[in-house]
């Protein structure tokens, strides 16, 4: 009896879970059908018709917007901001962890509070200041520009996650490659970050995906030759409705990048995210 | 480039056996060239807009005049930044406690399936599209047009299966013919009729290709005669292709309009009520004798449902909400779950063996233990909550923006999006940090402990 009425439940919990995945599949289902119709198409009727008549379906828009040399140039400017953010945030944050977590220098620790207390800047606060000081330096409008601000908000919280982790390393283990005469530079290269090779993969994943998806910064700080495809797309969203053969198959090649990380990573991108939250 | 800097700076094994002192300091040294780019950068880049941000706060417009608190009153007395506070005040109530409800539920149940993992997998997934791309999905999804946007076609043929559609929603009576219109949009005969009657009830405007296709000539029903205490009579087209043809008459080659609802009216209470034929025929029986009204219910003339308008103004801000949780809930579920999973199994056990319901389970031991958990999972939300900008930036479509906008976006629009007021702006940035502290020394303090 117990067993019938647990068996019946666990059926209900089924149902109840294959519709709400069926809630989540479908808006992307449909922007993925949506970037495989023709304008026409679109214009008929929805992205469901495609059931019924499949022939609508083809890569048209795809090569188009492979054709068309500003989209093009906005994926290729998104690569070139997130790759070298991306590297330079784990680069300067391992250093700047390390020497937190096991180098002696005065004011260390209310240093470091400080960097932590940064964590709560939102974004916005700097763009104003930062703008001026960009425009003063050449840098306004420009791909350095952007990764600059990009690596600058993303150090508090990788310097905080890094320091904490180096921090948990033995001591023994620095102690006793110190004695054996190692210079700090050889035993962050070749001890403390093949250590942290965990946490800094979670960061770097991480790190990426924010600066991949960045809209707001690349919005106000690149200009038309630099900036990415988020930047391009929302100038396209001004006219939604005429234009949904470029944004879907747009929306659609600036998402599968981040998605395809996440499958490839899964472990390090969920502890890279949940980490990541605190920010 | 750092890293060569640092190169160079690295001790060298000649100058390392100097005397006691030098080591030390040189040791600070090598430390602060650890730290140094990203102090720096922290400094130029973050800091220093911090307090520039905050000084320029207490300047008017154009930076020249100090006006002291009075871009913080002004806050919450313009209209388009209050709307904003309010917003983010809404955003703040409801996505948060949505998401960590939302999660907890979805984390519970779906432990008892077999494909924990997939579902886990595809509801995380959409943490790594980035909003602009989620804006533009949802764009789509709430499309008005019922044609375009997949919510309002659900919603539509979920309205039309129970409230039916009308069938003909262009379709009217000529002026002056046998129908007259009232208010409400139904028809009525000018004269009564009685049992016995034979009566035909012409409209016109309905598109011949808008027929449907079982529709059949009217003409053969319109000729028969009503038997003894029957009231009978057709519903047609009064229109013949073609040309030719009388009006108010059913000439050979006029179709009947199926499906249409017709009443018998006496003293103005519906006493009877049934629908044509596939010729336009109609017929009551058993009435009792006495003068009737025809009338055909405006039901068979409205114009067809067209679903929610989910991006006009009363509904833009929960419908971009329910765009937040589509990407957030998978979130909340796996942190959730993670907690779940660290529960001590043999209170749960023990609770199974005294006979506790699932529910009483849930309720009495699962939420208190998952105490802590549930409250990270909502303050991390609450401070992305309160920074959210690219999503209504993008879903709200240009006249709707200012019924969405956020404390984020007031904040994009009065700076830079013509607004141009950077005092006003600067303040709006400064509210943000102040409503942000709280919650992130929560955040941090926890992820600290955590990690002891």
């Amino acid at each position: 009896m117990n067993a019938v009425r647990r068996g019946l439940g666990n059926g209900v919990v089924q149902v109840l879970l294959v519709l709400v995945g069926l809630i989540w599949v479908t808006p992307l289902a449909g922007l993925f059908l949506s970037s495989l119709r023709s304008a026409q198409d679109t214009a008929k009727g929805g992205w469901w018709t495609v059931f019924a008549a499949p022939g609508q379906l083809s890569f048209d828009n795809y090569s188009a917007l492979l054709a068309n040399s500003g989209m093009t140039q906005a994926f290729w400017n998104t690569v070139l901001i997130s790759v070298p953010t991306t590297v330079l945030v784990v680069v300067l944050a391992a250093l700047a962890g390390y020497a937190f977590a096991w180098l002696d220098f005065p004011g260390r620790d209310a240093v470091f509070l400080g960097v932590v207390a940064l964590l709560v800047v939102p974004v916005q606060i700097g763009l104003l200041p930062v703008a001026r000081l960009f425009g003063q330096l050449g840098l306004f409008g420009t791909i350095p520009g952007v990764v600059l601000f990009h690596v600058a908000y993303g150090l508090p919280f990788a310097v905080f996650l890094l320091r904490d982790y180096f921090a948990e390393m033995p001591k023994e283990m620095l102690e006793a490659a110190r004695m054996d005469g190692g210079s700090e530079w050889r035993i962050f290269t070749r001890l403390v970050l093949p250590v942290g090779r965990p946490a800094l993969a979670s960061l770097a994943i991480f790190q990426f995906l924010w600066v991949w998806n960045d809209m707001l910064v690349a919005l106000l700080f690149a200009d038309s030759s630099a900036q990415p495809l988020t930047v391009a797309l929302q100038s396209q969203v001004r006219q939604f409705g005429s234009n949904i053969d470029v944004l879907a198959p747009g929306a659609f090649l600036s998402l599968i990048v981040p998605v395809a990380v996440f499958f490839a990573f899964q472990r390090h991108f969920v502890q890279g995210v949940m980490a990541g939250s605190v920010k | 480039m750092t890293a060569t800097l640092v190169k160079e700076a690295g001790p060298s094994p000649a100058r390392a056996a100097a005397r006691d002192r030098r080591p030390r300091r040189r040791g600070r040294i090598i430390a602060l060239l650890f730290a140094f780019p990203a102090l720096l950068l922290l400094g130029a880049l973050v800091v220093y807009p911090v307090l520039f941000s905050i000084g320029r706060s207490f300047f008017d417009a154009s930076g020249t005049r100090f006006v002291g608190g009075e871009n913080y009153t002004e806050m919450f007395r313009d209209p388009a930044t209050l709307k904003a506070v309010r917003n983010t005040a809404v955003w703040v109530v409801v996505a948060p406690a949505l998401l960590t409800g939302l999660g907890l539920v979805l984390a519970v149940l779906v432990e008892k399936v077999r494909w924990a993992t997939a579902f886990k997998l595809l509801l995380f997934m959409p943490m790594a599209v980035s909003f602009l791309a989620a804006g533009i999905i949802f764009r789509l999804a709430y499309d008005e047009d019922p044609d375009k946007g997949v919510l309002n076609a659900a919603v539509v043929s979920v309205h039309d299966a129970f409230q039916g559609t009308s069938p003909y929603p262009e379709g009217r009576a000529r002026e002056g013919g046998t129908l007259t219109r009232d208010a409400d949009g139904s028809y009525r005969t000018r004269a009564s009729a009685a049992p016995g009657d034979s009566v035909a009830l012409p409209l016109v405007g309905v598109p011949p290709k808008d027929l449907p296709a079982d529709a059949r000539a009217a003409h053969p029903a319109a000729a028969r005669r009503a038997v003894p205490g029957e009231l009978r009579g057709v519903v047609y087209l009064d229109f013949t292709p073609g040309g030719g043809g009388e009006q108010g008459r059913v000439d050979p080659r006029e179709s009947g309009l199926p499906r249409t609802k017709v009443e018998a009216v006496r003293d103005g209470r519906t006493v009877a009520s049934t629908t044509t034929a596939a010729d336009g025929s109609f017929s009551f029986s058993g009435l009792t004798a006495g003068s009737y009204t025809l009338t055909l219910p405006a039901s068979n003339f409205a114009q067809p449902y067209d679903g929610v308008s989910w991006l006009g103004p009363a509904l833009v801000t929960p419908a971009i909400i329910g765009a937040y949780l589509w990407i957030w809930t998978g979130f909340a579920m796996v942190l959730i779950g993670a907690g779940l999973a660290a529960l001590p199994r043999d209170a749960l056990e023990a609770a199974r063996m005294d006979g506790a319901n699932e529910w009483q389970i849930f309720r009495r031991i699962t939420v208190p233990l998952l105490a802590p958990v549930l409250t990270v999972v909502f303050v991390t939300l609450v401070i992305n909550v309160l920074k959210v900008f690219d999503l209504v930036y993008i879903i709200a479509p240009g006249p709707v923006q200012e019924d969405a906008t956020v404390l984020a976006t007031q904040m994009w629009l009065v700076s830079f999006g013509g607004g141009n007021n950077q005092g006003l702006g600067s303040a709006l940035g400064v509210l943000l940090l102040l409503l942000v502290v709280p919650a992130m020394v929560f955040n941090v303090r926890r992820f600290r402990r955590s990690q002891r």
